[in-house]
């Protein structure tokens, strides 16, 4: 059970929230990208053992989207930041090993 | 079936004392049962192999078995970080069927559930295979053409299916509530005879029994680390147990695919989430087979303990924690007392997770990686066990020929590079 910090709203309980996957993937170059390219930006998956950066919206809240780092073993939050903005460093927050 | 003592089997490499049968109990019971010896042995992990499976769970024993029956290749070591059998061959609800939609799907399937049929018998072992239905209900029009088109689909691929309008579903299965009266009533279901459940710890000890009669060296708490590959080829493993040399690595891990395929630098399609079930406390018997609902999202069946075992879909969130939420468990259990309101009074005894490695299109990933010499046999999702001996004959063809059986052949990794996806998603009856 998830207690999630809406950098808007404040801590929610998970289910006001629906969960939007590994964050910060960047769409393939339309004009370069080869199949291999698009196969790995529309499914291939980092799936890591640890911290893993991913997007969630707060849907039955201000259904605005933000990225959490989140431990996948422990699932422990370690940090929140908007959209647009670049992953903190792990290391700063005592990453879970 | 093999009744003789000693071994009369065709395929057995039992010798007379492992072998099981009534004269082989009364012989031991005579000896005051002091003389039973353990299903495998304890292994040592070897310097070397041939070949070298990652994950002891059902589809890795499996995978080791027919290695050595079909291929003669008992050069094999199954290596996992825990005991066998203990992820998710022992955390599912033991539900089998073939009722796929796609041809693909549906063939694979009908493998393994004709395997699943003479398994006990092959194995000596008693895996209780109970072939009591599988019931896929109905509850809107757009539930009933997806089973029509599915029963369909089926009876082309000569796989057994019925359609069941209400009254039917009625006389089938008594304890459903086939009123008008629930939120979603249920209208027709989709029926697979020959589905049903098997014991799932007896999977794994009879494939492992099976598996170390014929040679395979079976290693538990044995964790890989790294996957050594030397000049573009697998070399070996590195693990808590000391270094191991393989021509051949097979991962066959579920929930930890991901990363072990990282080892050796390959990126997979897959996400691993935590899949729940739940059992209530024992009940005389009430539910004769298995019922699964899509819409109100549950699947449940009685164990020959009583309990009901139930399941459903998996928590959106990646995780490799072997535990979920309890909204999730919360819905699967207003969706049971939806479709069996005679159940609202039972209590729940334990819950628990197992971690499902969940690809793009709900279908599994079997054959090469790109590093010579490294295989997949994973992205079962939530509906591995059923595959079990199916999975573990075709991945040790695949392994055994260095190309993949023709059943396994659309299931590879190179379908995520040319869009054949084999789309299982909402199409098979599956309860995601």
């Amino acid at each position: 059970m998830l207690l999630i910090p809406c950098p808007w709203c404040g801590e929610r309980d998970e289910v006001e929230f629906r969960y939007g996957g590994e964050a910060h993937i960047s769409r393939a170059d339309p004009e370069a990208a080869d199949a291999a390219a698009w196969a790995d930006y529309l499914y291939m998956c980092n799936n890591p053992r640890g911290v893993v950066a991913e997007r969630w919206v707060h849907s039955a809240g201000c259904r605005r989207w933000f990225n959490l780092l989140r431990d996948t073993v422990s699932h422990r939050i370690l940090a929140v930041y908007k959209i647009g903005e670049k992953p903190p460093r792990t290391a700063d927050f005592g990453g879970d090993p | 079936m093999n009744r003789g003592f000693p071994a009369a089997g065709n395929s057995s490499t039992l010798s007379p004392v492992q072998h099981y049968s009534f004269p082989a109990l009364v012989h031991r019971a005579l000896g005051r049962h002091r003389s039973w010896t353990p299903l495998w042995r304890k292994a040592a992990p070897r310097p070397r192999y041939r070949v070298v499976i990652i994950g002891g769970g059902g589809h890795g024993l499996a995978t080791a078995y027919y290695l050595a029956k079909e291929h003669g290749i008992a050069d094999v070591a199954v290596l996992d970080k825990g005991p066998i059998g203990l992820g998710n061959t022992g955390r599912n609800t033991t539900i089998i069927r073939s009722n796929y939609l796609w041809d693909e799907s549906a063939r694979l399937y009908e493998h393994s559930l004709k395997l699943w049929e003479g398994l006990s018998a092959e194995l000596n072992f008693n895996l209780m295979l109970s072939q009591r239905g599988v019931l896929n209900l109905a509850h809107t029009e757009a539930d009933i053409r997806e089973g029509r088109r599915r029963v369909f689909a089926n009876r082309q691929n000569g796989i057994d299916a019925e359609w069941l309008d209400p009254a039917a579903v009625k006389r089938f299965c008594p304890v459903l509530d086939t009123s008008a009266a629930p939120r979603y009533p249920i209208l027709g279901a989709t029926l697979q005879r020959r589905g049903g459940v098997a014991r799932h710890d007896a999977v794994a000890w009879g494939f492992a029994r099976a598996a170390d009669a014929r040679g395979v060296d079976i290693i538990e708490n044995c964790e890989v680390r790294a996957i050594r590959i030397v000049r573009g080829r697998v070399a070996g493993v590195d693990t808590s147990r000391g270094a191991i040399d393989a021509d051949t690595v097979a991962i066959c891990a579920a929930g930890h695919n991901s990363v072990l395929a990282a080892m050796a630098g390959v990126r997979l399609p897959l996400s691993s989430h935590p899949l729940q079930a739940l059992v209530s406390e024992p009940l005389k018997p009430v539910l004769d087979c298995v019922v699964m609902s899509n819409t109100v999202h549950v699947y449940l069946s009685q164990s020959d303990k009583g309990e009901l075992v139930m399941g459903a879909g998996i928590d959106a969130f990646n995780s490799y924690a072997q535990r979920g939420s309890f909204p999730v468990i919360e819905a699967q259990m207003s969706a049971a007392l939806e479709l069996f309101p005679v159940f609202s009074r039972v209590r729940m005894m334990r819950s628990w997770a197992g971690i499902v490695d969940v690809s793009p299109d709900a279908s599994p990933i079997i054959g090469r990686l790109p590093v010579e010499g490294l295989y997949l046999n994973g992205g079962w999702g939530t509906g591995g066990f059923k595959a079990t001996p199916g999975a573990g004959h075709v991945f040790a063809h695949t392994i055994a020929h260095d190309a993949p059986h023709p059943l396994a052949a659309p299931f590879g990794l190179d379908r995520f590079t040319t869009g054949a996806l084999v789309d299982e998603h909402g199409a098979a009856a599956v309860a995601h």
